[in-house]
């Protein structure tokens, strides 16, 4: 099986540390990836923001540099929710079909492997499953829809040693981040944030953990501007054997 | 004209009114979340409404007339409206015919669409809402920021000090139940003189050509049933074909809208109660405009519970009447855009598109893919802020091409190493957050560098 990583643009460009801790998680687990170097951007930036029509550049770099791989590995619910729900405003080519299906979040993909070596975590995590992964690719059951989240975020956190996953007040509330959200209502968005961390505060998170770098980038700006004690890691740091 | 931007920041100000705001309308959310968790067929039935709803709105016309036809053979005079101008003549032409003056209102989002109120009053009609959340903006001159709970946005104490105002209560009164006893008296004087009684409507059968009501405080019922003629007024989307269908409806309604398994009072209104007169106004007002959009036609699906409104994270920090329409919240984005388009073209983006209105959504509609849509249509009637629409076409440019991209990656994560402080603290971003922290080098550098590319 050929397997590419796509690496979201902002996380190659802001946290090369993600990508290297994926890269390193998946040939633990035997997994060979290659990296095309012709990747950019999803397009997803463009297209949140009202302009579809300037996303379809990135969109059709995107499908020409992956189409010749059976899987495509990201650590972003977000991106590859866009790739597999938003690809349809391109013309439905056999690429681009069979790019929109290959495309998988990297925490799906690692249950679909053996197990890693044992790692162990001995913190108090709180869990954020960005909303387009727990709503968008289901990776997760929604508040709305039941009582038990779980999730394949969660199933990779149960698998550590000493880790104890903190219960929050309102499980999976929006951090506030939405892309151009952010910037576009900022008051908002930050006052999400801020509650957001706030709850994971008060149950006594020591580290919060996602699967989407961009709602951690937000979160952990709030973090900092707020002089709180609240690192934040993406779950391919941890995994790769990472430390707060 | 005010953004949501902006309007949302200025209700946000107030951190202590947006945290309570906040908890309140979670509270109502969390209720729901627990009563629906009762129901094990809770996902059947959104599904088999969200069908109704579909068919429903697929032959309107037909269940237009069906319920027309019924509703005249019961009796009740049948207006049409085709806009909100038409609908305000036709309700002033009903009550001038009987030389009506005192009019009680219960709650109704269409007459609020409308904008009834101020014209009624311009001609001569004394009007009273008698519904308590209804009332208390009536009586501060608002507008309902919520359209199950009006009067959300409104603290005990503001309460308080409107009824000292208005009723003569102490002006540090701040408890509930006492100020809903100093409503209640002036209220029932105006029950009992009024000359005629204006309900909304739930849901119209087609079948039988009645319709329903919901209210939790029998103030419909007390209206139509003292008064001699009752106006009822109804957007064409509320038809539901048979009355099989309302078991569906009433059970899906309450729950999400307040976490209750049924509200206190569901009641039909069929034939008029002799010797009194009923009438049915039947409005437009753009929803067949909306309805020839196929693309956006779900969202006239809606039955109004406002449970889209109580999970938004954006709508329970920026309270109602940020979005600046009658129908706020998600629901409100997505209907007003076709409306208005470039009145409200903020109202798209005032998600982070997370996805828990679609969830909750007793007739699931996809509100998420619809903001995504009318996005798009912003985007593309040239409606987007200069800035913006600049910035995504550099940007779709840069992502474009891959030496571009990476020389543009680099000169930012320079510009992001340098930045002083106080200019960072002037972006959007850094307002309110720090920057990242910009790395030396790239993921794609260190991979080249390190002879893997
Ligand atoms: S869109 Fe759905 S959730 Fe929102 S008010 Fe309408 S029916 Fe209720």
């Amino acid at each position: 099986m050929s397997v590419a990583l796509f690496i979201p643009c902002y996380v190659d460009q802001l946290y090369p540390q993600v990508a290297r801790a994926t890269l390193a998680v998946l040939a633990a687990r035997g997994v060979t990836v290659e990296y095309p170097l012709a990747q950019t951007c999803c397009g997803q930036p463009m297209a949140n923001a009202g302009c579809e029509g300037d996303a379809h550049a990135a969109a059709r770099r995107f499908v020409r540099t992956f189409a010749g791989y059976d899987t495509i590995v990201a650590p972003s619910g977000s991106c590859v929710h866009y790739v597999r729900h938003h690809f349809d405003a391109l013309p439905q080519t056999s690429q681009v079909q069979h790019v929109r299906n290959a495309t998988v979040e990297l925490s799906e993909f690692l249950l679909t492997l053996p197990e890693g070596p044992p790692i162990d975590f001995p913190y108090r995590v709180g869990v954020h499953v960005g909303c387009h992964a727990l709503r968008g690719l289901r990776q997760a059951v929604s508040s709305e829809l039941g009582p038990t989240p779980g999730g394949a975020l969660r199933t990779l956190l149960a698998t550590l040693r000493g880790a104890e996953v903190v219960a929050l007040d309102r499980p999976d509330e929006c951090c506030g981040f939405g892309g151009t959200f952010a910037v576009d209502e900022p008051a908002i968005s930050a006052r999400m944030g801020s509650d957001r961390i706030a709850d994971h505060r008060r149950h006594g998170a020591q580290v919060l953990v996602s699967g989407d770098m961009s709602c951690l980038m937000h979160l952990d700006g709030i973090v900092r501007r707020q002089g709180a004690p609240l690192p934040v890691m993406h779950i391919a740091q941890i995994l790769n054997g990472e430390r707060p | 004209m005010t953004t949501h931007p902006e309007a949302a920041e200025a209700f946000a100000q107030d951190a202590e009114r947006t945290a309570w705001h906040d908890q309140a309308l979670w509270f109502v959310r969390a209720k729901r979340d627990q009563v629906t968790r009762a129901i094990p067929e809770w996902e059947a039935l959104r599904t088999l409404a969200s069908g109704i709803k579909a068919h429903t709105l697929s032959r309107l016309d037909e269940y237009l007339e069906q319920f027309e036809r019924n509703a005249l053979a019961n009796g009740v005079v049948v207006h049409w409206a085709a806009d909100a101008d038409e609908h305000n003549r036709i309700v002033l032409g009903i009550l001038r015919d009987r030389g009506a003056t005192r009019l009680v209102k219960s709650k109704s989002m269409l007459t609020e669409e409308c904008h009834l109120n101020p014209y009624l009053e311009a001609h001569g009609i004394t009007v009273v809402d008698s519904d308590l959340g209804e009332r208390i903006v009536q009586l501060g001159r608002e507008a309902p920021s919520h359209i199950v709970m009006p009067a959300i946005h409104k603290r005990k104490a503001e309460v308080g000090a409107l009824f000292a105002e208005h009723f003569g209560t102490s002006p540090d009164e701040d408890d509930p139940g006492r100020l809903a006893d100093a409503a209640r008296g002036p209220l029932r004087s105006a029950l009992f003189g009024a000359d005629a009684a204006l309900t909304g409507v739930n849901f119209g059968v087609a079948e039988t050509g009645g319709i329903v009501v919901c209210t939790n405080e029998g103030n419909a019922d007390l209206g139509v049933h003292l008064a001699p003629i009752h106006i009822a007024c109804m957007g064409i989307e509320k038809l539901v074909p048979r009355v099989a269908d309302l078991g569906v409806f009433l059970r899906l309604l309450a729950r999400s809208a307040t976490g209750q398994p049924i509200t206190a009072y569901s009641s039909h209104v069929v034939t008029p109660r002799a010797p009194g007169q009923l009438h049915f106004v039947i409005v437009d007002n753009g929803r067949s405009e909306h309805l020839g959009r196929p693309e956006f036609r779900e969202a006239l699906a809606c039955i109004r519970c406002g449970a889209c409104l109580n999970t938004c994270p954006v709508y329970r920090r920026s309270g109602g009447h940020s979005y600046g329409s009658t129908i706020p919240g998600p629901i409100g984005a997505i209907l007003s855009p076709g409306v208005d388009l470039a009145k409200h073209a903020s109202l798209p983006f005032a998600s982070t598109l997370c996805g828990s209105c679609g969830d909750v959504c007793p007739v699931k509609i996809d509100i998420p893919q619809q903001l995504y849509r009318w996005r798009q249509m912003v985007g593309r009637a040239g409606l987007l802020p200069a800035k913006k629409r600049l910035t995504m076409t550099l940007l779709g440019g840069v992502f474009g091409s891959r030496a571009w991209y990476e020389w543009c990656g680099r000169m930012a994560r320079v510009a992001l190493r340098v930045v002083p402080g106080w200019l960072a603290r002037r972006t959007a971003w850094g307002r309110e957050r720090e920057l990242p922290v910009a790395p030396k080098e790239s993921f794609r550098e260190w991979y080249q560098r390190s002879g893997r590319g």
